[in-house]
């Protein structure tokens, strides 16, 4: 009983001064229609900006749709493309439920490709499912502890975590460079400094009959994994009334430090692993290629799913199709390379701005006499 | 209704098989023979003024090549992404020749996706080639720039006022240290005395970090800052800002300082794809050997080139630079010319000897030369 009323302090929205009643909004709609309202308006906002470009934006959206869902043989380059950004999305969507906002997506997907490489060069001479175990648990536990510690700094330091991820962003990115070019650097990777690589027959795999490595099935298991934590257990429960309401979670005897913790730490994990599976399944070895910006589209897909696990699946497929259709936008239509980025640009603003919106639209406020 | 329709299409088929018939025919397939898809990715922006506007210059020299049709992609990231603008420009657009600019995209992109298409020929710029393991339809080519580097040093060299000059540069690897040290070489040959610091900032493309060591050099009193970045815009604006002169690298940044700007060393791949295109079109490929499996050149070969002198460059200067040019092409003058010390004051080339500039013994510089201020090893 007792925390069905917090639920509902929680889901009032900020500001409100309303005593709390029972009342039925349109909730389902609301959350349809805002989202989706956003897109549009910036699919109309990119479109004028397509023609400021020189370009009709009816057949750049015909691009976009042929490039990322046209045939099989693209749906495979926007699946390809979504495996990295479910996991890193996951790095912003499981902290922000309880409460703690990272941008730290980028250097935890770093530090956990560079622990995941030192521990598979370590183990390499085990069998390949070994040493790809240990790889994923010693990439989750880097990135983990990474937006961990962010997390810490804000919650027992008053450390802001937007800001200390971010710059911890840099330090991972510094690591990196330090590490392949000094201590775990390959004296053969001249001019193009890179650690020593794993073996070839320890690599992990695609998916049968395509071209998507399995990273995408760990992406979506995460997905999944995530969403019945946060919300089919009691700890998904706690830590949904930490973000909601510190103070209340507090007065109520939840133990906040450990569930903002375990929250950061699992999200990070999600980063690290991308991370593991980029040097796995992709490079080999650790270079500055691993630093390939996935963690900060990561913070993208997490906005745009609201925050939400189950809807990163299918947002970072929207996100990896848009990616891949970067290149046709700039070979079919003389757009410049930047035309993506400005596109993911306007989503993100939409999106954010829209945010402002929840709550305050009066036809779904309705209120219907439940009683 | 039906009718009509029928015979549109009747007459519509009629139409074309009498009037356009065989010519169309030939031209269909000699369009499909002839037409060369060559697609070009970059991994950085293509108006860098730097490395990559270097790569897009080239494609751009393909303009006028009737039957090539060059596409290019920029900012393109050395990961899962290189591979599927590859496959894209293979698979949507039947690109026959795939030119990928940068060094990072090689290993492993470029060497998977040519073993999915081996018919398709693949030129990496720069990268090593393992033989007997690496697909047969991998090609590389690269430039050896360092002569062209040294003619700026001299430029530099016979300008300075102050003898100190600054050399912004990304990581201490061989190809940026043969820079670094070929530069130096030039201006020591005309000015004993000068003298040069080295700021390494640790990557390719930090603007800002780039403009803070240019700034701290000017600083220190140096009246010539050259670099190697991805793209040395920011060093070139920076001098020019503190009205002290700047040498360029990898295109021509002359435009960024129309006072300061001596000259500079830049990349000529117009020609190199232009050959390419050709042999291509003769037929010829990577596979059989009839196009050389690595495709090298110096100053000679049109590989690069010094940039236009700017204004402040004398006349007594240009004559000495040009002298110097002819005399680096019929190989009375050397670049690395023994005795050479490095700035730990071991000898890194004896007296006597001398390393040409194609000579492996050079890719692995660790070096850098006496008189310049600064640690080769990160």
């Amino acid at each position: 009983m007792k925390a069905v009323s917090l639920a509902d302090i929680t889901v009032s929205p900020a500001g409100n001064k309303t005593v709390p009643q029972r009342r039925l909004r349109l909730p389902g709609l609301e959350s349809v229609v805002i989202p989706v309202g956003a897109l549009l308006a910036s699919m109309i906002v990119f479109a004028i900006f397509c023609m400021l470009a020189g370009a009709n934006p009816i057949g750049v959206y015909a691009s976009i749709y042929k490039a990322g869902f046209g045939s099989w043989y693209s749906w495979q380059n926007s699946l390809l493309r979504a495996a990295p950004l479910m996991l890193c999305g996951l790095c912003t969507v499981l902290p922000a439920r309880a409460g703690v906002l990272t941008v730290g997506n980028e250097g935890a997907f770093i530090v956990g490709g560079l622990a995941a490489t030192a521990a598979g060069l370590a183990t390499q001479a085990a069998p390949a499912a070994i040493m790809l175990t240990i790889m994923a648990v010693t990439g989750g536990l880097a990135g983990g502890v990474w937006i961990a510690f962010a997390a810490a700094l804000q919650h027992y330091r008053g450390v802001n975590a937007v800001i200390s991820s971010l710059l911890l962003n840099y330090l991972g990115l510094a690591l990196l460079l330090q590490l392949v070019e000094g201590p775990m650097h390959d004296p053969g990777s001249l001019n193009f400094p890179a650690s020593y690589a794993i073996p070839e027959t320890h690599h992990l795999g695609v998916i049968p009959g395509t071209r998507v490595h399995v990273g995408l099935v760990f992406g979506a298991i995460a997905c999944l994994l995530a969403w019945f934590l946060l919300e089919r257990t009691v700890w998904g429960m706690n830590a949904k009334i930490t973000g909601g309401n510190a103070r209340v979670a507090a007065l109520v005897g939840l133990p906040l430090g450990r569930i903002i913790l375990l929250a950061a730490f699992l999200g990070g994990a999600c980063a690290g692993l991308a991370g593991m599976v980029e040097v796995a399944a992709v490079h080999g070895r650790a270079s500055q290629s691993i630093n390939a910006g996935y963690g900060y589209v990561g913070i993208l897909v997490a906005f745009l799913a609201r925050q939400s696990p189950l809807r990163v699946i299918w947002v970072s497929v929207l996100v990896g199709a848009m990616v891949a259709s970067g290149g046709i936008l700039q070979r079919a239509h003389d757009l410049p390379d930047a035309t993506v980025a400005v596109l993911e640009g306007i989503v993100f603003v939409m999106i954010l701005a829209s945010e402002s919106l929840y709550g305050r639209i009066p036809l779904f406020q309705r209120v219907v006499d439940a009683g | 209704m039906k009718v009509s329709n029928h015979t549109r299409r009747q007459f519509l088929r009629a139409a074309a098989g009498v009037t356009t018939g065989a010519a169309a025919k030939a031209a269909a397939s000699g369009s499909a023979h002839d037409r060369l898809v060559m697609g070009f990715i970059y991994n950085g922006p293509k108006n860098d003024l730097g490395y990559n506007q270097s790569h897009a210059d080239g494609r751009f020299a393909l303009k006028g090549i009737p039957y090539v049709e060059a596409l290019e992609e920029s900012n393109v990231p050395e990961t899962v992404a290189v591979e599927e603008s590859m496959r894209d420009m293979i698979h949507q657009d039947g690109a026959r020749v795939i030119l990928a600019t940068s060094y990072g995209f090689l290993d492993p992109f470029v060497l998977r996706v040519a073993r999915e298409y081996p018919t398709v020929q693949f030129f990496h710029c720069g990268g090593g080639y393992r033989d007997g393991v690496d697909p047969k339809n991998v090609g590389i080519y690269f430039g050896f720039i360092d002569e062209v580097e040294f003619l700026a040093g001299m430029t530099a060299g016979l300008m300075t006022g102050t003898g100190h000059m600054g050399f912004v540069a990304a990581k201490p690897i061989p190809q940026v240290l043969r820079n670094i040290n070929s530069f130096m070489l030039g201006a020591r040959s005309v000015n004993p005395k000068v003298s040069m610091r080295v700021v390494f900032t640790g990557d390719w493309v930090l603007p800002v970090r780039e403009a803070e060591a240019s700034s701290s050099l000017a600083d220190q009193g140096v009246d010539v800052l050259t670099g190697h970045t991805g793209s040395p815009r920011v060093i070139v604006q920076i001098a020019e800002r503190r009205g002290i002169f700047a040498t360029g690298y990898q295109f021509n940044q002359s435009v960024l300082a129309p006072h300061g700007f001596l000259t500079g060393a830049e990349w000529a791949w117009g020609g190199v794809y232009k050959r390419y295109a050709e042999m291509i079109h003769d037929g010829k490929s990577v596979m059989n050997g009839s196009i050389p499996r690595r495709m090298s050149g110096t100053l000679k070969d049109d590989f690069c080139r010094l940039s236009p002198f700017g204004p402040a460059v004398t006349p007594a200067i240009r004559d000495a630079i040009a002298h110097a040019r002819v005399r680096l092409l019929d190989g009375s003058l050397q670049v690395y010319q023994g005795p050479l010390r490095d700035n730990t004051g071991r000898v890194v080339v004896p007296a006597g000897k001398v390393v040409k500039i194609e000579d492996p013994a050079l890719d692995g510089m660790d070096w850098l030369l006496e008189g310049i201020q600064g640690q080769a090893k990160g």
